[in-house]
């Protein structure tokens, strides 16, 4: 296990310190978006469409604009004169910012309200009449490339279906043919159902344009501050928005989860409006604009696993038909339209596979949010670990024991993995056989024979994931062209007292207490002493954001690095005031001394007052440092979860016994965050895999659009969760640490899939698709049973 | 989500709230606690131009036996019948779907009175009226009425109130040495309202022979209802394994549910079955006691 | 239309002010009042975010009506414990790590608050269900049950001392 370096009181790595963020969330004084009100604050509220596809006819303002207090109505076109009305998304699709003639999904933006209070723009958006043709929706993605299917996008060029584009990876003819010969083929269509990240706090954004100093100022619910900043500065650059005099503040979040990546389009009206208007106009989403808007997963794939007879894999292909809405507005980086779904081959070591992905255009919401996970990595574990366990069951073997045949070994790696990775790290086996340790596997083996014998369904599923995190190295990593690094920059005050700001920004993650570790670990001031400041785009360096679980491996990285170059400045002045040469001077945590004269030291406290007071001659005075810090690699954290569940036959009720998460997400700073983390995320595990997912209708209707519908769990159906560790430490990594927030919302739903298709075996049902719900469980056993 | 502009009128005693809504006439609503009425109005399903509150009203708050009935005031919360210790100990099934009802913040402010007087088939309340034959009475422009439980409930969100009447007791018949009564409800996640609900109500003489049994189901029907086919099966009877599983069966043919994210009808049909017959099996355990 | 003057205590102090029929209690609070504590997550009253003490009583102040809390004794998040101080609740929160962004932790405390005075020694059912309609997306909640457990015991040892 790890070994703590420092001290409780300096708080390094490794220790479980209180979390310096909670006071204020403690007392109210979180600072979120919609707290933020300035002078002259106008509200902005979008009208939207009830029609799924329609032509819109007209848009009448004027009972709106009659009402006292409304200000302005905006539409499509009068964003047009501006150039204004579509964006680019960042995958080279475009997607509007409001409609002047066709809305394509339901709760479209059609067009916005603007008035001196929230209460009278939500009157004035009452009093909009837009009359609207409604068309027939296309809805099903398997008749997207019908040869009757509308023609979604015209406006595109060059465009003839509903194809955005195909994807592939990996050799198709090879994989193909050992499936051929294989003894044993398995094959499964795995839908991941379109959910939403459902953050407690919607988005919104408060945007405030100074027509004097040409000034943009805009509080936003972002995980993103530059890269927002640089796309406004792209998007809007023509009508005289200037990168300079744009200043994105993201202040506190209230939950992110990816769905706070995205630029969506009331924030564009809203800069448009406050540029127009020269007051600062703010737009908060209520709930049912925020949960039919964005989306994540959606991806129906089609999966083949071959293996020889004794459970030895061979092969594995998975063709996937994703379902975007009428935009691929995916925020995933450039070169990577599918993000790492190519993890898909997961923990196992065989040789051949194939992944292909066709993506198309239907009249539902865009979105395509890596929630909670980096770009599709839970689409693509699902799919493997229910493969893997149907494989399993199809040759009456243990899960467990296939899935130890199959491991990569810890000798193994760096692992090259059949669709291009290079996996850091991993020691597999002893990950897996501490989860069953933990949860006593064998002995529910044992009662689930039992409790079969007796007619009763009990099941116990196991996942064993390989995530990839931590994007990543500029050789392939970029959004909009800009290298997906990440930055820190460290000044250390002459009290020895330290200011660090980053480029990322954290949603809850605790980046005040766990970066405030890392550099209380490098340098040896206390964690407490520390003051951490990200998110504001006039202040903190340059960076890629907080998502793909990357804060630590790209952002924790840099901060390592910064004060390294810190401690290496700090050397020079050690050896100044200790009047002894550089070479002579050595460092232990907080203190430089003199070889072997250890009396002799230096506190870097002391070393930061010299900075400022007694410069060694020549040196440039001062004790900062930033660092860019590019990744060598991904990480790739991993672990074991197993579920036991038992099922009721006679109405399908689930109840999840037990739980227990093995994770390895390589050396930790923060043991409590880290448990933290991971309980949050298998929360968000257990809510796709039995509650969640967004409903439409035929017509393209969203109904589950609230939180009366759209079941987030509640502490009730969240079990209690039982967690435990390995560490194998990332090699690349200045920290060996990996990332970890993600892991349990990739691991929790296969395993818990895993265990009720368990507990249903014995009456035929080999698969079901999440979110499985009683109803579904009860539907399954009758078609079961009508079969038998 | 905000309200469309309405007038706000407070009241502090039936009679005011009978004058002010007879000359408001059908643009006003009473609002008790609200927690039917106001976010129907934020979603602008209910656009009333006036709101007569009347939880204002004194004396409407109190739970009590008196003679061979139990008087429940109309404004008494959720919250005050789950911490009432002459319902814990002598009417259980209260209890039961006071634990399923949404959640405590809902509780503490949503009342008895609103969740009958909304006449809607998800609230749990209808069904334990019904099987319990609660008298509903309610104060109008022409005097007092007392609304027996099967009369009350006309149709979708529609009861026997007059749009001035106000709901003002729920009376119930008191419970006896060898009565008992169980609900419970399957719902998708905790607070959510009824994929379906079964409320039980059965008291039996010293011979354990059935005298009177009322049986009410919840939102599996578009008016709350009451399974008289059932309940006709077990009175009068010594309740068997056999008679109880024929009313399960019963249950499941009678209600009349719809396919919709709580499951397909034929599922429903089936948790009515299982579900009446544990709600029979626990009310008898409890009338045995 | 329709205006009303209301008074009532919040946080102790004495509040009044004229208001429309419609205002909800939870913008009267934030955006009147200027105590952004309350939160406001779902609107439909099932997240909980917006949970506020009314007469000692937890309520969902987006789903009340502001005329309606005239004579009202309100405590927000921002009443809790004076400032500097932390109740046993908000200690408690910050020793487990019951909170991760923050936006449902007024509401979770003052939630608990409530439960803690209806129930003051309850069981992990019996916290798991006393916070159901209080939404939390990122702790998974085992922290937040383990908050309260400790603040029940620290009320618990409070009460014994001062006996």
């Amino acid at each position: 296990m790890f070994k703590c370096k420092t001290s409780p009181e300096v708080g390094g790595m490794g220790h479980s310190v209180k979390r310096k963020e909670d006071a204020r969330f403690l007392h109210g004084k979180g600072n979120y978006v919609d707290d933020v009100k300035l002078p002259g604050q106008l509200m902005m509220v979008m009208v939207r469409s009830p029609y799924a596809y329609a032509k819109i006819k007209s848009i009448n303002k004027e009972k709106a604009l009659a009402i006292p207090g409304v200000l302005a109505v905006i539409t499509g076109y009068d964003l047009k004169e501006f150039n204004l009305h579509w964006m680019p998304t960042l995958l080279s699709d475009t997607q509007m910012v409001l409609p002047t003639d066709t809305v394509m999904h339901q709760s479209q933006e059609v067009c916005a309200v603007i008035a001196t209070d929230r209460y009278i723009a939500v009157d004035g958006a009452e009093a909009v009449e837009v009359d609207y043709e409604p068309m027939k929706a296309l809805v099903d993605p398997y008749k997207a490339l019908d040869d009757d299917a509308p023609l979604l996008r015209p406006d595109k060029e060059g465009q003839e279906d509903n194809q955005i584009y195909h994807w592939e990876k990996g050799d198709r003819a090879k994989t193909d043919d050992v499936i051929a010969k294989a003894d044993v083929v398995v094959k499964e269509r795995v839908y991941l159902p379109r959910i939403h990240v459902a953050s407690i706090e919607t988005c919104g954004c408060n945007a405030s344009y100074d027509k004097d100093t040409k000034k943009l100022t805009v509080y936003l619910t972002t995980q993103a501050p530059h890269a927002i900043r640089t796309i406004v500065a792209l998007v809007a650059g023509h009508v005289g928005l200037s990168e300079e005099k744009i200043r994105v503040i993201a202040p506190d979040i209230g939950g992110g989860f990816g769905g706070k990546v995205p630029v969506y389009p009331a924030y564009v009206v809203a800069i448009a409006a406050t540029f127009l208007i020269g007051k600062p106009v703010k737009w908060i989403e209520d709930r049912s604009e925020n949960l039919v808007n964005g989306f994540a997963r959606d991806y129906h794939m089609d999966c083949e696993l071959a293996a020889t007879k004794d459970g030895k894999i061979q092969a594995f292909k998975v063709s996937t038909l994703a379902d975007h809405g009428y935009t691929d507005s995916s925020a995933n980086p450039s070169k990577f339209p599918t993000g790492m779904f190519s993890i898909c081959t997961g923990s196992y070591d065989y040789e051949h596979a194939f992944a292909e992905l066709d993506a198309v255009y239907t009249n539902k919401a865009p979105g395509g949010v890596a929630y909670r996970c980096s770009f599709r990595v839970t689409e693509a574990v699902h799919a493997i670990e229910r493969m893997v366990d149907k494989l399993a069951a199809e040759i009456k073997m243990d899960p467990a024991e296939i899935r130890f045949k199959n491991f990569i070994k810890k000798e193994q790696f760096p692992y090259a993995s059949p669709l291009g990775w290079n996996y850091d790290s991993g020691d597999y086996k002893q990950t897996l056989e501490k989860a069953m340790e933990m949860i006593g596997y064998d002995d529910y083996k044992k009662e689930q024979a039992e409790k079969r014998a007796q007619g009763k369904l009990m099941g116990i599923g196991i996942c064993t994931f390989t995530e990839v995190v931590g994007a990543g190295p500029s050789k392939d990593f970029d959004i909009l062209g800009i290298a997906m690094f990440d930055s820190a920059e460290i000044r250390v005050h002459p009290t020895g007292k330290a200011l660090a700001r980053f480029g990322t920004k954290s949603q809850g993650q605790g980046h005040e207490t766990t970066y405030a570790q890392i550099l209380a670990e490098e340098l040896g001031i206390p964690y407490t002493d520390i003051e951490i400041d990200e998110g504001d785009t006039d202040t903190a360096p340059y960076g890629l954001g907080t998502y793909a679980s990357r804060s630590t491996p790209t952002a924790g990285a840099a901060a390592a690095m910064a004060a390294r170059k810190l401690k290496d400045k700090g050397r020079k002045i050690a050896a100044h005031l200790l009047e002894v040469s550089e070479e002579d001077i050595e460092w232990e945590v907080g203190k430089y001394f003199v070889k072997g004269a250890p009396e002799k030291s230096k506190t870097i406290q002391d070393v930061a007052f010299a900075a400022y007071t007694n410069i060694p001659p020549g040196m440039e005075p001062g004790f900062e440092a930033t660092h860019y810090y590019d990744p060598p690699n991904l990480t790739f954290p991993n672990g074991a979860y197993i579920c036991v569940v038992e099922v009721e036959e006679e109405t399908g009720a689930i109840d999840v016994k037990r739980f227990v998460a093995i994770d390895d997400c390589g050396n930790v700073i923060n043991p409590m965050i880290v448990e933290g983390q991971v309980h949050g995320g298998l929360t968000q595990g257990i809510a796709p895999a039995m509650y969640e997912g967004i409903v439409y209708d035929d017509e393209g209707n969203v109904l589950n659009g609230t939180l009366m519908d759209y079941l987030v769990p509640t502490a009730v159906e969240s079990p209690h969760w039982e967690t435990g560790h390995t560490i194998t430490p990332s090699p690349h990594h200045p920290l060996g640490a990996k990332g970890v927030a993600e892991s349990p919302t990739v691991g929790a739903p296969p395993a818990i899939a895993n265990a009720i298709i368990d507990a249903l075996y014995p009456l035929g049902i080999k698969h079901l698709d999440i979110p499985i719900t009683p109803d579904k469980v009860w539907d399954a056993i009758q078609v079961a049973k009508a079969k038998a | 989500m905000i309200p469309a502009n309405f007038n706000y009128h407070k009241v502090t005693s039936v009679k005011e709230a009978i004058a002010l809504s007879t000359e408001l006439g059908e643009e006003a609503k009473y609002m008790s606690g609200g927690h039917s009425l106001l976010p129907m109005m934020k979603l602008r399903f209910a656009t009333p131009e006036h709101i007569i509150d009347i939880s204002k009203i004194e004396g409407l708050s109190y739970i009590k036996e008196d003679g061979d009935m139990l008087k429940i005031g109309a404004m008494t919360t959720q919250t005050e019948m789950e911490h009432n210790d002459l319902l814990k100990e002598n009417y259980p099934i209260m209890g039961d779907a006071i634990w399923l009802t949404a959640d405590p913040s809902v509780r503490n402010v949503g009342t008895l009175g609103g969740n009958i007087a909304h006449g809607d088939a998800a609230n749990d309340q209808p069904a334990l009226m019904l099987a319990m034959r609660a008298t509903v009475v309610a104060e109008g422009a022409d005097g007092t009425k007392s609304i027996p439980i099967d009369e009350f409930f006309h149709g979708f969100y529609m009861t026997a109130l007059e749009p001035s009447d106000v709901l003002t007791e729920i009376q119930i018949p008191k419970a006896k040495k060898g009565s008992g009564g169980a609900y419970v409800k399957i719902e998708r996640k905790v607070g959510d309202y009824a994929t379906a609900g079964v409320a039980v109500h059965v008291e039996l003489d010293d011979n354990g022979v059935c005298q009177q049994i009322g049986i009410g189901l919840t939102n599996v029907s578009a008016v709350p209802m009451r399974l008289e086919r059932g309940e006709e099966v077990l009175r009068g009877q010594t309740i068997t394994d056999e008679l109880i599983a024929q009313v399960g069966k019963i249950a499941s043919e009678d209600c009349e549910p719809e396919s919709d994210l709580r499951g397909s009808e034929a599922y429903k049909r089936s948790v009515v079955d299982t579900i009446t017959k544990r709600m029979l099996n626990k009310a008898l355990e409890r009338a045995r006691q | 239309m329709g205006k009303h003057n209301v008074t009532m205590t919040i946080n102790g102090e004495s509040v009044t002010a004229e208001v429309d029929s419609r205002l909800l209690l939870v913008h009267f609070i934030r955006e009147n009042l200027d105590l952004t504590g309350t939160h406001i997550g779902c609107d439909t009253s099932n997240c909980g975010a917006c949970t506020i003490m009314l007469d000692g009583k937890s309520i969902k102040s987006c789903t009340y009506l502001t005329v309606r809390a005239d004579g009202a004794n309100i405590t927000t998040i921002e009443g809790v414990a004076a400032e500097g101080t932390n109740s046993h609740l908000q200690q408690a929160f910050h020793d487990q790590h019951g909170l991760h962004c923050g936006f449902c932790t007024p509401g979770m405390i003052i939630r608990s608050m409530d439960l803690l005075k209806t129930n003051p020694n309850p069981t992990e059912e019996e916290i798991r269900w006393g916070i159901s309609g209080n939404l939390c997306r990122c702790t998974g909640y085992n922290n937040i049950v383990k908050s309260v457990q400790q603040a029940a015991t620290e009320m618990a040892k409070e009460k014994e001392a001062s006996v």
